[in-house]
């Protein structure tokens, strides 16, 4: 039946907590954590640029995009509070990671095993 | 140091727990959100799939520079060493601190302090702008030595590196002429990069001064986070750009 | 029951009149429609530019059928016919499948499914539209300048090397309308997430809610990998930047990969949501709740999800490695199996239900024949060996269309005729509509039938000469053409007659369950007078008959 309910949230009708959902946007990360983060990416940023000049043969790029996924995850978990938020934000940012790789893996997978002797 | 908003009672993340609330109410509330609550997750929810399109736009020039980075990879390290460590490293700083101040902004906001808000939105404004200005420099270097792809771009430096004072293996002419792929991907992923840049710098000017005149310190921070968010990702595509098309291949053997 | 089998229960004509306020008469004024923030008359001005869209795509549909009546090239140049398949091909994929359930029905009817006052954000759904029309008029400009004639799937090196035609105007009025996707799609999901009134849980939604939800993903997460495919091609060729050009060092095929990477999810965000109105109106005309909910619940995500890793499926014979065509081809086969799941259980809705034949439902019916011979011949496709010899031949124009025009053209007529009596109050002429119904199906069948047997015979698709062999199944083909076209004309006579002349619809003509038609005929700005609590199931008759049973119906 259509009925009304204006503001008394009774659980047995709301299960899902829809309408007030749980106050996981209320945590605030304070500027002493802001500024752990802030110089851990100065100075991955350093050693990122440090080690470049290092003849690591095949562990270069390996190691560059590691730390820049180390710095990217920080930077989302901390400065984007994602640590903090709901599930659904969390399974979001998962799933758009999912489908970057995807495309990236997916297509790759065609390049590599052409046999053009390019790869 | 008090981490809450609104302290009345704990929150917890059951949701078998029913508390009763006092609804905070502000102006900015749409009629068709039941609750402010339900606004901001709504407002922060939308502005991180907004930021999943991002990725997926972004993903394509991705592909691109894996694809062709493998296939040209003399090509690829030989152009990527005429960009400049210094002014790209710089840079890199520059954004990382852009992105500190904003988070501090969020902050800010939330415990609304209108000054600090203010304040920290500026300087994330300044850096940003720095960031762009230096970014311009380096165009205005590529521009100098002919490595816009197109009609004026110059592969002799690529084929007689020494006649040029570059320390650098001579690359056979072919070869030479990918690396033109590198720079359309150079200045295409730096170049959207600084679109969604300037974009936020506009975005940043409004909220500047809705926040000076207190819009953001009465509890009404959504606009402030949701930019944020779209701030900080712009700085993650730069974490990735910088080693991609800076790092290539340094080592000092050359 | 009437003896003429009809669940159509209207008020009392002599006495019924529309609702006093309404979504229609609450303001007044241009600029309260082409300003306005509700979800309901969005959906209105969508569905008034798409219309005018598919009539212009129709319009070169009828200009190809005209060309290939003979064998000769003897009715327009080849570069203009390319155009007009061009042109027929991005109108009708773009401007009118991709938007035309979600940004009209769903628009319309999703936040009223869940309980909830509007979309979460009523102005990015407003600059959807605005979007979806400037690129309209971007790609009626490209026309105008001289047309474009790449096909609608631009493929490199030829859009961006060869061709002097309009492709960079094309091309931006299509990433411009793709943001219009985008937005839809965005706001779609978080208003299904975060809006729903209380008691309304997932698996008590509408099962077009469902697919609404699973088409949007699709929207959010495909589209903006043909924004940057277009950047691309255009990147190509203002500044030969090489990226797809093989004497730069470039692939073209990549090209191919990003475009393909989006335009097959497309095809699912094309289809989902015309998969949700027929959930809708089986359930409705066979008075029976849909059988197995969670699993069509489910196979609209599947569907979405395997949709996103076919793509290349598309690119078999164009260069791929035998090793990429080996795994696509059998993904391919799996991504039918969601679709096949839900005819199943419509099927299975349909059985021992108290079916009758109202005008939705025979829609709905030509959408499960025609839509289940076009998934069937998209497994031909699939596989392997048969792709080699079928693909670029009518056999896929027959294919896609039996999906898309079949389908999906068929399954939105139905929404339109099932939810026109909501969206205006107003019913249609009855057997009028019938006979638009049957003259689309006879239409259908007469235009892309041959076509399946041309391909299959060996006849090039965008070829507008072809040997005389193929005349006859051609010639049939055209007539078939002409009397689609009729029947897509009718509808749109009798609906617009309806508007001032169609009897009073009331709340529940359908009888249907659905939170839509417990509200008032057309609905007020707000939807709810108060925000609902759903505590049945989806598709509870039985809830229904209850309520009837209780409700008054008359005064005194």
């Amino acid at each position: 039946m259509v009925e009304t309910t204006a503001h008394h949230h009774d659980q047995s009708e709301d299960p899902t907590n829809v309408t007030n959902p749980e106050h996981t946007s209320h945590h605030i990360v304070t500027p002493a954590q802001y500024g752990l983060v802030f110089g851990t990416l100065l100075i991955l940023t350093a050693v990122t640029c440090l080690v470049a000049f290092i003849d690591l043969k095949w562990a270069n790029p390996v190691i560059a995009l590691f730390i820049a996924c180390f710095k990217a995850s920080i930077v989302v978990l901390f400065f984007m509070h994602a640590k903090y938020q709901s599930r659904l934000i969390k399974m979001t940012i998962g799933s758009g990671l999912f489908m970057f790789l995807s495309l990236i893996f997916m297509t790759l997978s065609d390049y590599m095993s052409r046999s053009w002797g390019l790869w | 140091m008090d981490n809450s908003v609104a302290t009345e009672h704990p929150h917890t993340h059951e949701t078998a727990v029913h508390v009763e609330h006092a609804h905070v109410s502000l102006p900015q509330h749409r009629h068709h959100f039941e609750t402010v609550e339900q606004q901001r997750e709504a407002g922060s929810f939308g502005m991180w799939l907004f930021l999943l399109t991002e990725i997926m736009f972004f993903g394509g020039l991705f592909f691109a520079y894996l694809l062709y980075r493998n296939w040209y990879y003399d090509a690829f390290f030989t152009a990527s060493n005429q960009l400049s460590i210094p002014l790209g490293t710089a840079n890199t700083a520059i954004l990382i601190t852009s992105g500190f101040f904003m988070a501090l902004a969020v902050w800010s906001a939330e415990v609304r302090k209108r000054k600090m808000l203010v304040w920290t939105l500026v300087f994330t404004v300044l850096f940003g702008i720095a960031f762009l200005c230096i970014k311009g420099q380096e165009w205005h270097i590529e521009w100098v030595h002919h490595h816009i792809p197109g009609a004026h771009y110059d592969i002799s430096e690529f084929v007689n590196p020494a006649a040029h004072g570059i320390h650098e293996k001579p690359l056979a002419p072919d070869m030479a002429q990918r690396t033109q792929i590198f720079f359309f991907l150079y200045f295409g992923m730096t170049g959207m990069h600084a679109l969604h840049m300037v974009i936020g710098v506009f975005i940043l000017f409004w909220l500047l001064r809705r926040a000076y005149r207190g819009d953001f310190s009465a509890g009404y921070v959504a606009p402030i986070e949701n930019f944020g968010l779209y701030w900080h990702f712009v700085d993650i595509v730069w974490l990735f750009l910088y080693p991609l098309l800076y790092l290539i291949n340094r080592h000092p053997l050359r | 029951m009437s003896s003429t089998a009809t669940i159509v229960s209207l008020p009392d004509q002599a006495t019924a009149r529309l609702p006093k306020v309404n979504y229609l008469n609450k303001e007044h004024g241009l600029l309260s429609w082409l300003l306005t923030g509700d979800h309901k008359r969005i959906a209105m001005l969508y569905l008034i530019s798409i219309t005018f869209f598919f009539f212009i795509g129709g319009a070169f549909a009828g200009l190809i059928r005209l060309e290939l009546l003979t064998p000769q090239p003897d009715l327009v140049a080849a570069d203009t016919y390319n155009k007009f398949f061009t042109m027929h091909g991005i109108i009708m994929v773009f401007l009118f499948l991709v938007p035309s359930v979600p940004a009209t029905i769903g628009n319309f009817l999703m936040p009223i499914m869940i309980g909830a006052k509007d979309l979460a954000f009523p102005k990015i759904n407003l600059l959807s539209w605005y979007l979806y029309v400037l690129g309209g008029i971007m790609l009626l400009a490209a026309l105008v300048l001289g047309g474009v004639d790449t096909g609608w799937t631009f493929t490199t090196p030829l859009s961006t090397h060869y061709l002097n035609t309009h492709v960079i105007t094309a091309a931006l009025a299509i990433f411009v309308a793709g943001f219009s996707s985008i937005f839809t799609g965005l706001n779609f999901i978080v208003t299904i997430h975060r809006m729903r009134c209380p008691g309304m849980t997932w698996f008590r939604l509408p099962l077009f809610v469902w697919s609404n939800y699973a088409a949007s993903l699709l929207m959010v997460l495909g589209t903006p990998v043909l924004a940057i495919t277009l950047t691309l091609v255009l990147l190509e060729r203002v500044f030969g930047i090489g990226v797809f050009d093989p004497t730069k060092g470039g692939d073209p095929l990549l090209f191919q990969h990003l475009f393909w990477f989006y335009s097959h999810p497309a095809v699912y965000i094309m289809i989902l949501p015309g998969m949700g109105v027929i959930s809708e109106t089986i359930s409705t005309f066979s008075r029976k709740r849909v059988f197995g909910y969670t699993a069509v619940a489910f196979s609209s995500v599947a569907i979405a999800l395997f949709g996103f890793f076919v793509w290349a499926h598309h690119m078999f014979i164009m260069g791929i490695s035998n090793y990429s065509a080996l795994v696509f081809s059998l993904l391919t086969m799996l991504v039918a199996v969601p679709s096949a799941i839900k005819v199943f259980n419509w099927a299975f809705t349909l059985q021992k239900g108290s079916i009758t034949f109202e005008t939705p439902m025979l829609y709905s019916f030509g959408f499960l024949g025609l839509f289940t011979i076009g998934g069937v011949t998209g497994v031909f496709l699939g596989s392997l060996g048969m792709d080699i010899h079928l693909t670029e031949t009518y056999f896929i124009v027959a294919h896609f269309h039996f999906v898309m025009v079949g389908g999906m053209l068929m399954a939105f007529l139905a929404g339109i005729h099932f939810w026109w009596p909501k969206m205006t109050g107003r019913m249609y002429p009855e057997s009028i509509s019938k006979l638009a119904a049957v003259t689309t199906f006879i239409g259908f069948i007469l235009t892309f039938m041959p076509q399946f047997i041309l391909g299959y015979l060996g006849m090039p698709r965008r070829y507008h000469a072809y040997p005389p062999e193929y005349q006859v199944l051609n010639v049939l083909s055209t007539a078939g053409a002409t009397v689609l076209g009729v029947g897509y004309m009718l509808p749109l006579l009798y609906l617009g007659w309806s508007l001032k002349y169609g009897a009073i619809a009331g709340n529940n003509p359908w009888q249907a369950t659905g939170l839509e038609w417990q509200i008032q005929s057309p609905p007020l700005t707000e939807n709810f007078i108060e925000i609902p609590i759903m505590d049945h199931e989806a598709y509870d008759y039985e809830w229904l008959e209850q309520k009837q049973k209780n409700e008054v119906t008359t005064v005194g």
